[in-house]
């Protein structure tokens, strides 16, 4: 069992704890900022971090900032690195170092990566896609940048309660799934709300010239939703469970096209 | 001519969705969809059937084609997906197949 210090921040998402230990008081009050509702001191870890705070110029081979993260896989552990971080973690063992500046966002990366790999394992998924809790049901949106995952989340009426709008965190549970909320945000820049719903439906996201919601066949419901999987391609098995993940996931969920013209009308044909 | 053996790369996930199979490689992560011939095919490949056979006793018989040119047919199909990893190709069975 990971044990928890005064000095440490446990951020809890999609009923994962992960533990991050640091010896720098002000980044631990960064952190408690950044991840809000999400840090749940008295929840038990399941993976942990060092985190080690440097300044840009001590990370060695750092990349340019502007470009991607790069991910890879070396001698058993996987290798995350971006101008403002450097991180080795052992999905296994349950255990990783990072060594970052002290921006707050240099974190979710590894977080992201830590939370597919584990999921993977337990049939459960990130995706890009926004996600809203409404009347009890969540429903998620998933499509390319630009086919309006921000918009639809701006639309929701006002008694639904937003996941997500960037990185949604499904679950497998029982017969179906569970959508969790997540601190990953997009447009919006807010965090979703740290709630969880049974998903009721995955909406394929397409705006066009009228509202409408068409069937799509399961066969393009798994095209759709692995293009849409944060993955990793590295391993040959973890692959294999994502590919069975989306595989039982859209024989479960109804998966649908969603067009729609960008005004909130689109709500009175969700749920 | 020697026989010409074909097994699943066991490197693959395979599922059957709406009549579809579709075919996840672990390699490059590419998604594949065969078609029905190219099923056929897939799930016939048990590393110790030779293709001429399979090509006879599942294509003809399923697919009324005439035996030389569904035979062709089906090498160019098979060295397409072997290039892909989907397949392994070899003169003499593969027995670790199963």
């Amino acid at each position: 069992m990971i044990a928890v210090n005064a000095q440490d921040v446990v951020v809890e998402i999609g009923s994962m704890p992960i533990l991050v230990h640091t010896t720098s008081p002000e980044f631990v009050e960064i952190l408690e900022k950044r991840y809000g509702a999400y840090v749940n001191p008295t929840a038990k870890p399941v993976f942990e971090f060092e985190l080690e705070i440097v300044s840009s110029a001590s990370l060695s081979g750092a990349l340019d900032p502007d470009e991607d993260l790069s991910v890879r896989f070396e001698q058993g552990q996987w290798v995350l690195e971006r101008g403002d971080f450097h991180a080795e973690l052992d999905s296994n063992l349950r255990h990783g170092r990072i060594r970052q500046t002290a921006a707050p966002y240099a974190i979710d990366a590894a977080f992201r990566i830590v939370h597919s790999l584990i999921l993977a394992k337990q049939g459960g998924l990130l995706v890009h896609s926004a996600s809203v809790v409404r009347n009890g049901r969540a429903f998620l949106f998933a499509g390319v940048s630009g086919a309006g995952k921000t918009t639809i989340s701006r639309l929701a009426p006002a008694d639904a309660t937003l996941l997500t709008d960037e990185i949604s965190y499904i679950r497998r549970e029982g017969d179906g799934y569970i959508a969790f909320g997540t601190p990953f945000s997009g447009e919006l820049a807010q965090h979703g709300d740290n709630v969880c719903a049974p998903l009721a439906a995955v909406y394929l996201l397409r705006q066009g010239p009228e509202n409408r919601i068409d069937p799509v066949s399961e066969a393009d419901a798994v095209r759709a939703v692995m293009e849409s999987v944060l993955f990793f391609a590295h391993d040959t098995e973890l692959v294999g469970h994502v590919f069975d993940s989306v595989c039982n996931l859209v024989q479960t969920v109804p998966v649908r096209r969603l067009t729609f013209v960008p005004d909130s009308r689109i709500w009175e044909l969700i749920g | 001519m020697s026989a010409v053996y074909i097994a699943r790369n066991k490197e693959v996930a395979a599922r059957k969705l709406g009549g579809e199979m579709m075919i996840m490689s672990g390699r490059d992560s590419t998604l594949f969809s065969l078609n029905q011939t190219a099923t056929a095919i897939w799930q016939a490949a048990d590393g110790v059937t030779p293709l001429a056979e399979i090509v006879t006793g599942k294509l003809c018989a399923e697919f009324d084609v005439d035996p030389a040119v569904a035979l062709r047919d089906a090498e160019e199909l098979v060295a397409g997906l072997e290039q892909h990893g989907i397949l392994k190709v070899s003169n003499v069975p593969i027995v670790d197949a199963q």
